[in-house]
């Protein structure tokens, strides 16, 4: 064990100079490259920032599409899931409040037809996205709140969505941020 | 087909795909032949050897290895504890996060130098960026240390009779700067162009859209992230890990990632084919370890996409499927197939939270724990396999009366002994502690109500599954358990334990059968020999495994995950 000590002291030492030191400044160097520099990129609405492009922001106005539950309360500083087994009574009670809420401010919309997604929490507690189907039953609601007509809005909604990895991997989604943003130069 | 059934299958043969050039490559590494890439990294590896004065062409052997790999984690574990718990007040703290406790410290540096990275801490408040880097230094490190107690593994198994296996440092060296490092660089910086960050700017604010104060925590996460993939670490750099937006930004990246998870598992056994020059044993082994991820995945696969009964059952679509704890943006399938990848390697790292999988997926992700040899960890999910090897040569051996031999050795009592304890040590820990922990609970359910956060059968799983996570060196977690102070003591301290001995046990029983084995004499083989690189044989292994882990653990996961599935 003795002449393990000093060259294994050493080697610590030079891996901590290697892979901490030079390989993090190395990947942080080629970051300068990338988008904003590998600060992580925003979104700005007349010159202000109004969120980050890949994070979720919390929507509950009857006057914007919503985004998903998150059980971080959309905290960016603070990442999380519900973490609940959907066997759980108290969490299917949490749900069901999510479902009745949802019908209130959308009466015209029939429970059958809403998509899981927007009563369940997310991974992150971030998601940037809703599925498709969650951004079309909301359109009767924000027409009404919005006046503005449903075919206007559909035809907006329409045009936000974002195809699987080259139409062929993976999932339709809508960016819930862009569509909002979107959707208040609507006139 | 399915958009979401065609992404992961594509994925799947893309993994298999690249594996088998990269399995050619540390096949050469590990036998010291040459390498195209040689001119870049003989100078960096020269100056690793020549800074730390070490002779990397001393040959060791088995017991000189273990020596040199377990005090140099001696050393790794005191670095940490330091780093951990004094973090506030060292520099890279922008958000001026706080220092660890003692029982924290000791559960995180376990948990990262056993390439475990089970994490009772947050990324975004627990750690300094400081901290991050550090915790980023052992996830190369004990990867490497994993892949070079493999390569001595490999080295043994070559037919001849020896007791020099090859050098340590030399095997770690070549590990870390020759194969974890350029992909982790490629990794890294496909993540950073898709929007992951990697800066030292602490946490920045906005003003929503609807107008909410927002804070984002950010930082040199890219780097970390690519490393932990690649090394079956696991520990994100956010709390949510790869379910982060930012730590795993769109389907693109989900790719990469779950690509990284197991295509150095995969590589290894590929390695073993082209170090032995038989590549029919690692088609033998290939087969094995790829029916048992199968075998897992696609019932995975199904329930995640089929939906939460419960769900259902309030009568909203779930037109994707269970979405609670998912992100839009991978889906069911995409998020099923990291389950059970992330699981069947001890990698841990996720894009969906496991606590809330449909009972059954989170049994499959449990077993793939159980298992922990169907490709595993770095280097060591071959160890694992190692032992199921042994003790199947051992049975048939006995079935059909022929002598016990691998690979012209013969296997005699005292490897089947090590053999043996390793295969029982990893259920023995699992239900032990589970046993304690379930013991306390039920004795005393209010003291111990905040340990967890789903009543009735869920619960006993969220214990079952830390257990599993930890004595399989995985590190994802049913994580409603609650490790939070002041009950967070207990859950840091039993799981060190258990992450500790069932990192170096597993390492130290392998290393020691094939150290003696090597010593042996040479058989040829001859008419009388069992051969071991058939498909009967094949069959065989994965008996033994399908027995040990259905007698080990069929009671537990009764009791858990199955009730669950049953009670609704």
């Amino acid at each position: 064990m003795k002449q393990h000590i000093l060259p294994a002291i050493k080697l610590t030492a030079v891996t901590i100079i290697f892979f901490m030191g030079i390989y993090t400044l190395f990947v942080w160097a080629v970051a300068q490259a990338a988008p904003n520099k590998g600060e992580g990129e925003t979104i700005s609405v007349n010159n202000k920032v109004v969120g980050y492009k890949l994070e979720g922001q919390k929507f509950s106005d009857d006057k914007y599409f919503w985004s998903r539950p998150s059980a971080a309360g959309y905290n960016a500083a603070a990442s999380s899931g519900s973490n609940k087994g959907t066997s759980n009574p108290d969490y299917l009670k949490d749900v069901q409040s999510k479902i009745d809420t949802f019908l209130v401010h959308n009466p015209t919309v029939k429970k059958e037809d809403i998509p899981s997604d927007l009563v369940t929490y997310s991974g992150s507690g971030l998601d940037p996205d809703i599925s498709v189907a969650a951004a079309k039953i909301q359109i009767n609601r924000i027409a009404k709140t919005r006046n503005i007509s449903e075919e206007k809005i559909n035809a907006l909604v329409q045009g936000q969505i974002q195809k699987p990895l080259l139409g062929l991997f993976g999932t339709e989604k809508i960016n819930v941020l862009q569509l909002n943003i979107e959707l208040d130069k609507l006139k | 087909m399915n958009t979401e059934i065609l992404g992961i299958v594509t994925i799947f043969f893309a993994t298999v795909l690249f594996a088998i050039p990269l399995g050619r490559y540390i096949g050469k590494l590990y036998n010291g032949d040459k390498t195209k890439l040689d001119f870049i990294f003989d100078p960096i590896d020269n100056l690793f050897y020549k800074l730390s004065g070490i002779k990397a062409d001393r040959e060791m052997n088995w017991k000189q290895h273990l020596v040199a790999l377990l005090t140099i984690n001696l050393i790794w574990f005191l670095f940490s504890m330091l780093v951990l718990m004094n973090m506030s007040w060292l520099p890279l703290n922008p958000d001026g996060n706080p220092s660890m406790t003692a029982d924290t410290a000791f559960n995180t540096s376990i948990s990262f130098i056993s390439n475990t990275n089970l994490q009772h801490y947050s990324g975004e408040s627990g750690v300094s960026y400081l901290g991050q880097l550090v915790l980023m230094l052992f996830q190369f490190i004990s990867a490497g240390a994993g892949m070079a107690v493999c390569a001595v593994v490999f080295n043994a198994m070559k037919e001849r009779t020896t007791d020099k296996l090859g050098n340590f440092y030399n095997y770690f060296v070549k590990s870390c700067t020759r194969i974890l490092l350029p992909l982790s660089i490629i990794v890294a910086i496909l993540l950073v162009f898709n929007g992951t960050p990697m800066t030292f700017k602490g946490k920045d604010q906005f003003i929503s859209v609807q107008g909410d104060t927002v804070n984002v925590s950010r930082g040199p996460a890219a780097a970390m992230v690519a490393i932990k993939q690649l090394g079956t670490n696991g520990g994100g750099f956010f709390g949510a890990n790869s379910a982060h937006p930012l730590e795993n930004p769109n389907y693109f990246t989900n790719a990469v990632e779950v690509i990284s998870i197991i295509l150095i598992p995969i590589a290894m056994v590929f390695a073993l084919g082209f170090v032995l020059k038989r590549k029919k044993i690692a088609w033998m082994v290939f087969g094995v370890m790829m029916l048992g991820y199968l075998l897992l995945l696609v019932p995975t696969v199904y329930y995640e996409m089929k939906g939460s009964s419960n769900i259902a059952a309030m009568h909203v679509a779930q037109p994707l499927g269970s979405m609670e704890g998912k992100e839009v943006r991978f889906g069911p399938a995409a998020s099923a197939h990291w389950v059970i990848t992330t699981t069947v390697t001890s990698n841990g790292s996720v894009n969906a939270m496991h606590d809330s999988l449909t009972p059954l997926s989170g049994m499959f992700a449990m077993l793939g724990m159980m298992v922990n040899s169907f490709f595993g960890g770095v280097g060591v999910g071959f160890l694992n396999f190692y032992i199921f090897i042994i003790i199947a040569v051992f049975i048939s051996g006995l079935m059909v009366g022929r002598t016990p031999e691998f690979l012209g050795k013969k296997i005699e009592a005292k490897e089947m002994k090590i053999a043996t304890i390793i295969a029982l040590l990893h259920p023995f820990l699992i239900l032990s502690f589970t046993a304690l922990s379930s013991y306390l609970f039920a004795h005393d359910p209010k003291t111990y109500a905040a340990w967890l956060n789903n009543p009735g059968y869920h619960g006993f799983s969220e214990m079952l599954y830390e257990y599993t996570s930890s004595s399989a060196n995985n590190g994802s977690g049913f994580e409603g358990l609650g490790d939070s102070y002041p009950v967070s003591i207990f859950w840091n301290i039993t799981c060190g334990i258990v992450m500790l001995l069932s990192r170096f046990l597993p390492i130290i029983g392998p290393v020691a059968i094939a150290g003696i084995l090597a010593k042996k004499k040479y058989v040829p083989e001859s008419a009388g020999t069992l051969k071991t690189d058939t498909t009967t044989f094949g069959i065989m292994v994965f008996a033994v495994i399908a027995i040990i882990a259905a007698l080990s653990f069929f009671p537990a996961l009764a009791l858990g995950p199955i009730s669950e599935y049953f009670s609704k």
